[in-house]
């Protein structure tokens, strides 16, 4: 019904914007002239159109089922049930409307059955009446401004406007809406656990949390040293570090080999091919990281009479590294190639060879976005999940040997999460406040990656 | 300048041919360019007088389709010879650009630069004179003495492009090619630089490249004019501007095409 009438509309509103347009034309053909380009007089007309609709739409969506679950369960006032039992009626009632009521069917589930089902078409009859009257009336007030040939581009402008607005609000919303579920998890979280004993902490063994029997009441005690997240801070920093080591010497070098001495042919094959490794899902990283990498590793490191965990950091971060790759070398190598070509003459004129010209005028020039680039690798560094959930093991050692199994903050959310889990638990909520945590550091490190590339370009520029 | 009533050829271009991928863009281009002179080229744009200039210090090796047939002769020697070694020929012809490009380092490294990567200079103080005398040359001195250690992007359009000569003039070059050096410029930024061509060629060789006719015959002891990738004329400013041979020099000279 509603995807009809949705169809409905949708045709309404291209049919309004053929009227506006050709009422445009009439008016045209009277030799007067137009206030704005004939399309403008079809948006408007289309917008009178859909505007109404739409907001009688989201207000229907928002009040309707409110307002019914009123009407039903005013039938149960004042016999004493509580909330939860009144809602259980309600739900009760809407699956046996829809049939799939299973359990025993009492008289007055039934009759309340009926009525929310008499309810629900009066509404959904009265929905569709007050939408196309108001789509009426909305199109005929706008028809008539249309047909004294008042301004209509303004409007329209006007409408895109706050489209625009709406969809970069709706962005920003969500995301403010995402921190703030963060935060209040994690005010609960560290209601339990102590900020210090979290921060300073440096045993991680959220596994203690499983046994407690949820009926029982929180004993904050029993959680002394589970939740000291030094190990797997640690653990994160660490295996980034590698991940580093290994991309941003490979990345930058491959980027400036592309930007400054391939070949136009060897640069139109070599650069999507390093861009696919950017399209490779970070699973197929993580498996190759484990029972590639991971194996291999250890063997290697028993044959030189090492002893060297399948699970190693050094593995996860390895592969880690190869990931992040591509996005330093691709960004950088744009960054190099957009450093004026005047530069470079500029240098080769004074007689600087291709490696001098690079080092001393080419990179400085673009260093504000080889750093950016940098640290939207070590960005995405801290924040990956997957190849440290296969690769780098998952006991959360306090160790800085690479040999070693190590495990990071994504990694800890994961094992967290996976199974089962009960809101207000602290071990849920642990997961919120490594998550928190996590967006910290990012936003940290984001902040000062913009200070540095600032900072660089007011004295380069 | 002459030596016993000789003229001193410091550059002789033989039959030199360039072109860029399959069109060619210079035709047996052979000129002879006088020592301690200034000689300007002329003609309209697209004619081929930067591309020949380019070929001077072999800046044309930068573009990738671009090949350089002919002789090049400078000091008796073929630059376009595999043994040429393009670092050095390019210390010893130094080049000024239509647009300054003052690198984004502070004055002072714009200056050090080609010292610096040449070895000229052995001491810090020594660095410190090639500077001060590079900058005094380009006439820059007084004007930035006092913040050396800034960047020198900061600098006016005309402060710029006395920089880039001074860093072009670091390195002490027998000759210094110029790429419409003034284009980008206002005219008492213009007259600056004039000025200070006529300084520079006490000590170095200049060829410019220049639109403007009357900067030409201001600047200029010879002129050579280029039409569509030919050299049509070449001589003494005064015989191309007064009296040229070509009805096309005299057309363009007069202001009637390009």
């Amino acid at each position: 019904m509603n995807l009809i009438l949705f169809t409905f509309i949708v045709l309404l509103g291209f049919t309004s914007y053929y009227f506006g347009r050709r009422k445009a034309y009439t008016i045209q053909s009277t030799n007067k002239r137009l206030t704005a380009l004939p399309q403008f007089y079809g948006y408007y007309l289309a917008i009178w159109c859909a505007i109404p609709a739409f907001i009688i739409f989201s207000l229907w969506a928002i009040f309707e089922p409110t307002i019914v679950k009123l009407l039903i369960l005013s039938d149960y006032s004042n016999q004493g049930y509580l909330d939860d039992e009144l809602n259980l009626i309600y739900e009760k009632t809407k699956a046996l409307s829809r049939g799939q009521f299973t359990g025993e069917i009492t008289p007055f589930i039934e009759a309340s059955a009926e009525k929310y089902l008499s309810l629900r078409s009066i509404a959904q009859s009265s929905k569709v009446v007050i939408v196309l009257s108001a789509i009426i009336a909305s199109v005929a007030y706008a028809y008539k401004r249309i047909s004294s040939n008042s301004r209509t581009r303004e409007p329209v402008e006007k409408f895109l406007n706050a489209v625009l607005f709406t969809a970069s609000l709706a962005a920003i919303l969500t995301t403010v809406g995402i921190v703030f579920s963060l935060i209040f998890q994690t005010i609960d979280f560290f209601k339990v656990i102590p900020l210090f004993d979290f921060v300073f902490g440096t045993h991680w063994y959220p596994a203690k949390a499983f046994v407690r029997d949820s009926s029982e009441a929180l004993d904050p005690t029993m959680y002394s040293d589970t939740f000291g997240a030094v190990p797997i801070f640690a653990g994160t920093f660490f295996i980034a570090f590698i991940a580093m080591c290994v991309a941003i010497p490979i990345g930058l070098m491959s980027g400036i080999y592309l930007a400054e001495y391939a070949s136009t042919k060897v640069r139109q094959y070599a650069k999507p091919l390093i861009e696919i490794l950017a399209g490779i899902p970070t699973v197929v990283y993580g498996f190759f990281a484990a029972l590639t990498v991971g194996p291999f590793l250890k063997e290697l490191g028993t044959s030189m009479g090492l002893e060297v965990s399948a699970e190693s950091a050094l593995a996860a971060g390895g592969v880690m590294g190869i990931m992040i790759i591509p996005f330093i070398s691709s960004l950088s190598d744009d960054v190099i190639t957009s450093v004026p070509q005047s530069l470079r003459d500029g240098s080769y004129a004074m007689g600087a060879t291709k490696s001098e010209t690079i080092k001393r005028v080419i990179f400085p020039a673009a260093l504000p976005g080889i750093v950016g680039s940098i640290l939207l690798g070590v960005s995405r560094a801290i924040g990956e999940t997957m190849i440290v959930v296969m690769a780098s093991g998952l006991a959360a050692n306090l160790t800085l040997n690479p040999l070693e199994s190590t495990s990071t903050i994504t990694a800890q959310i994961v094992v967290i999460l996976i199974g089962d889990q009960a809101f207000g638990d602290p071990k849920t909520q642990a997961a919120f406040a490594l998550g928190m945590s996590l967006f910290l550091v990012t936003l940290c490190l984001n902040i000062v990656a913009l200070r540095v590339v600032k900072k660089y370009r007011e004295k380069y520029e | 300048m002459k030596k016993n009533g000789v003229k001193m050829i410091k550059i002789k271009a033989k039959d030199v041919d360039v072109f860029y991928g399959k069109k060619q863009a210079l035709f047996n281009i052979s000129l002879d360019i006088e020592e301690n002179q200034v000689t300007a080229l002329i003609g309209p744009s697209g004619c081929g007088k930067s591309t020949f200039l380019r070929c001077l210090n072999r800046m044309n090796d930068v573009i990738d389709i671009c090949s350089v047939k002919g002789e090049i002769l400078i000091n008796d020697f073929n630059i376009n010879d595999k043994g040429c070694d393009v670092v050095r020929l390019r210390e010893k012809i130094g080049m000024v650009f239509q647009k300054p490009n003052p690198f984004p380092k502070t004055l002072y490294e714009n200056v050090s630069y080609g010292p610096t990567i040449h070895g000229i200079a052995q001491s810090k103080q020594e660095m410190d004179e090639i500077v001060e005398t590079s900058l005094k040359k380009a006439a820059l001195w007084e004007e930035v003495k006092d913040r050396l250690h800034e960047p020198g992007t900061g600098l006016s359009g005309g402060q710029q492009q006395r920089l880039c000569i001074a860093r072009a003039i670091s390195v002490k070059p027998e000759v210094i090619l110029m790429d419409e050096p003034c284009s980008a410029l206002d005219p008492i930024a213009t007259a600056q630089i004039e000025e200070l061509i006529d300084e520079l060629k006490k000590e170095h060789t200049i060829i410019i490249v220049t639109h403007s006719m009357a900067q030409a015959a201001r600047v200029s002891q010879n002129t050579g004019f280029f039409h569509l990738g030919q050299l049509i004329e070449h001589g003494s400013t005064d015989k191309i501007f007064k009296n040229p041979d070509n009805t096309k020099t005299q057309d363009y000279i007069t202001g009637r095409f390009g």
